[in-house]
């Protein structure tokens, strides 16, 4: 089906346009308790992370006073393990986890959709060769690989976002080889075949609108992973460099005093589990969300 | 059933055999001159040239790999370029550690996952069930190095003090006299593991509890109990063995962050020590054990799956499956 396309081909058997399916799906999962507190979670500690850098106290990498000082009036959480504000860092230390999770998700999934696609969409050789090269990136476990890299080249952005992406493809695209594979037989697509349809149209205008669910709710689940992944990094000392303040390293350096004083610790691990609970709530309701429009689709 | 062995192991081979490819180039690139790195900046030339042929340093890429595969394959694995202890002892106590601790979670959150989950699936879209699908999804959520930081809060710190925060483990004591400083690092990869299990051991039970042959049995005055225990239980067998499979290769990445919050001396602490000493030796040799590791895992489930489930056992003595038919697929989480 690579032949050209007639000029105006009509297609009236479409059921779903990509943008009428995602708002379907929104308003759906939307509905849900669980993605109304989710989605709150998330607002308000991505809204920290993102806009915090710029309504800190103090410098987050000036020292106020002695170490592991008690919260108070000049320093509202109290003092870090160099007598750093706590308050500060907390507000400054989560931009750079938000933004490489969302990077490094970006990536895989779009990577990961890509090779799924290509795999169930061909279903010979590409799609035999394009999975087991799959199953070759899951016999690494992710942190593993990510810091087997880190070893050899440094912690750099750019490489924990490029190892974090590659980690998530396999998963990604066996989930999307699943859903494609599942839509191709549908009648909408063979006649749209029958009627010369390029393949790159056909993936577009065709395949994609009716996996447009899966793949919301895989981009959250992977979203979920890859801040975990990205916070552990960062705590075992092996993402974001000290001084830069930040969640993961700010729980790792902090956490000999967690007898003195507990509050940089869990400032940093309460905002970690708020931003992973908020997208994985968020998620599960999409979830459950595209398994309602999945169902009604099939009957 | 052979032939399904026979061609899951040959899989198994390759993909290892390839890894020990991917990891070699990736060490490869790495800039400097390891024997040089070794010695030290004081070290004379010649001893420099000396270590350089005794490493294989002079010879082509591909010569050095040959002799690197030889070498781990015959376990002859080195030393490690910092502590001067070899690579295998190294390895072979910090697996012996690890072992314990995957042991003891999968022995623990298995029974704990189908218990849950069981529950879970007889009051299915109940109270409860509500309350234990929002308990697993936030705690599935979770890093585990955050569930470990939250139980140093409360249980060895903070809050109260009943257990030790780190395990520095003498490794001249046997274990079984240090059980105290196994609890936690345990306790967190029990909590890290145990939504997955849960959740599909639920699902798996919801839809048998929903089958004409459950009704039917129902309808027969069987008690719910035995219903449950002799009809409902034996069809989340097969369930229980992938997600346990699952669980043990999230648990190869799962341990790297847990043993390094407690300091607990096991492959994934070594692991990470080698990643901050850049050394290289180590480094190899842990991601290829990982990934025989990942491989036997996978192996054992998928033929554990098909001896427990009639229909794959039968669809086997006929033909060899498709890889994809066989396991539902065995995805570790991050």
């Amino acid at each position: 089906m690579t032949g050209a396309p007639g000029k105006a081909v009509q297609l009236k058997a479409v059921p779903l346009k990509t943008r009428g399916a995602v708002r379907e799906l929104v308003s759906q999962a939307l509905r849900m308790r669980r993605s109304q507190v989710g989605l709150a979670l998330l607002v308000v500690i991505v809204a920290i992370a993102v806009f915090g850098p710029l309504a800190t106290r103090y410098s987050p990498t000036q020292f106020v006073g002695l170490s592991f000082a008690h919260p108070s009036a000049k320093n509202w959480l109290g003092t870090d393990y160099l007598g750093r504000d706590v308050w500060s860092r907390f507000l400054a230390g989560g931009r750079t986890l938000v933004v490489l999770s969302l990077l490094s998700t970006l990536l895989g999934v779009g990577a990961g959709t890509l090779v799924g696609v290509v795999a169930g969409y061909s279903l010979r050789v590409a799609d035999e060769v394009l999975m087991r090269f799959m199953d070759l990136v899951l016999a690494f476990p992710p942190i593993v690989l990510a810091l087997m890299c880190v070893a050899i080249v440094g912690p750099a952005g750019w490489l924990i976002v490029l190892v974090v992406g590659i980690s998530h493809m396999p998963q990604t695209a066996r989930v999307m080889r699943a859903a494609v594979a599942q839509v191709r037989d549908l009648d909408f697509i063979k006649y749209a075949e029958s009627v010369g349809l390029s393949r790159g149209r056909m993936l577009r205008e065709q395949v994609l609108p009716n996996v447009v669910a899966p793949l919301t709710v895989e981009f959250g689940l992977r979203l979920t992973f890859s801040i975990g992944l990205i916070a552990s990094l960062d705590y075992l000392g092996l993402g974001v460099q000290p001084p830069n303040p930040d969640w993961g390293l700010m729980i790792q350096e902090n956490q000999s005093g967690l007898n003195v004083s507990p509050w940089p610790v869990l400032i940093a691990v309460l905002a970690i589990a708020v931003l992973t609970v908020g997208s994985n709530l968020v998620t599960d309701g999409f979830g459950r969300a595209a398994a309602g429009i999945d169902r009604r689709v099939d009957s | 059933m052979a032939k399904l062995i026979a061609r899951r192991l040959a899989f198994g081979v390759l993909i290892v055999w390839l890894v020990s490819v991917i990891v070699f180039l990736a060490t490869q690139l790495l800039p400097g001159d390891a024997a040089r790195e070794l010695l030290g900046r004081y070290a004379t030339p010649a001893s420099v040239a000396y270590l350089q042929n005794e490493m294989h340093l002079n010879e082509p890429a591909l010569q050095q790999y040959l002799h690197w595969l030889s070498d781990l394959v015959t376990g002859h694995w080195g030393k490690s370029l910092v502590s001067q202890d070899s690579v295998a002892a190294i390895v072979g106590n910090g697996v012996k550690y690890t072992g314990l601790e995957m042991i003891l979670t999968t022995l623990i959150a298995t029974p704990i996952a189908l218990a849950v989950g069981s529950l879970s699936a007889m009051r299915s879209e109940g109270a409860l069930d509500q309350v234990l699908s929002v308990l697993t999804l936030i705690l599935v959520a979770l890093p585990a190095f955050v569930i470990a930081i939250a139980l140093v809060f409360v249980l060895a710190t903070t809050v109260f003090h009943v257990l030790p925060a780190t395990s520095l483990v003498g490794s001249s004591q046997p274990f079984w006299s240090q059980l105290e400083y196994v609890i936690l690092p345990t306790a967190t990869l029990v909590l890290a593991v145990v939504p997955y299990p849960i959740r599909m051991i639920r699902a798996s039970m919801v839809e048998v509890l929903r089958s004409d042959y459950v009704s039917l049995a129902r309808l027969h005055g069987i008690s719910e109990r035995r219903v449950i225990f002799r009809h409902a239980l034996p069809n989340a067998i097969a369930t229980t063995v992938q997600v346990t499979a699952l669980n043990l290769v999230f648990l190869a990445g799962g341990v790297v962050v847990v043993e390094n919050v407690f300091n607990y001396p096991g492959i994934g602490y070594a692991f990470v020590q080698a990643v901050n000493d850049r050394d290289i030796p180590t480094i190899q040799t842990i991601v290829v054990v990982l990934a025989i590791f990942y491989v036997l895992v996978n192996l054992v489930a998928d033929v554990l799956v098909v001896l427990v489930t009639p229909r794959l056992r039968v669809g086997a003595a006929k033909a060899t499956p498709r890889l994809e038919d066989v396991p539902l697929s065995l995805e570790p989480m991050a």
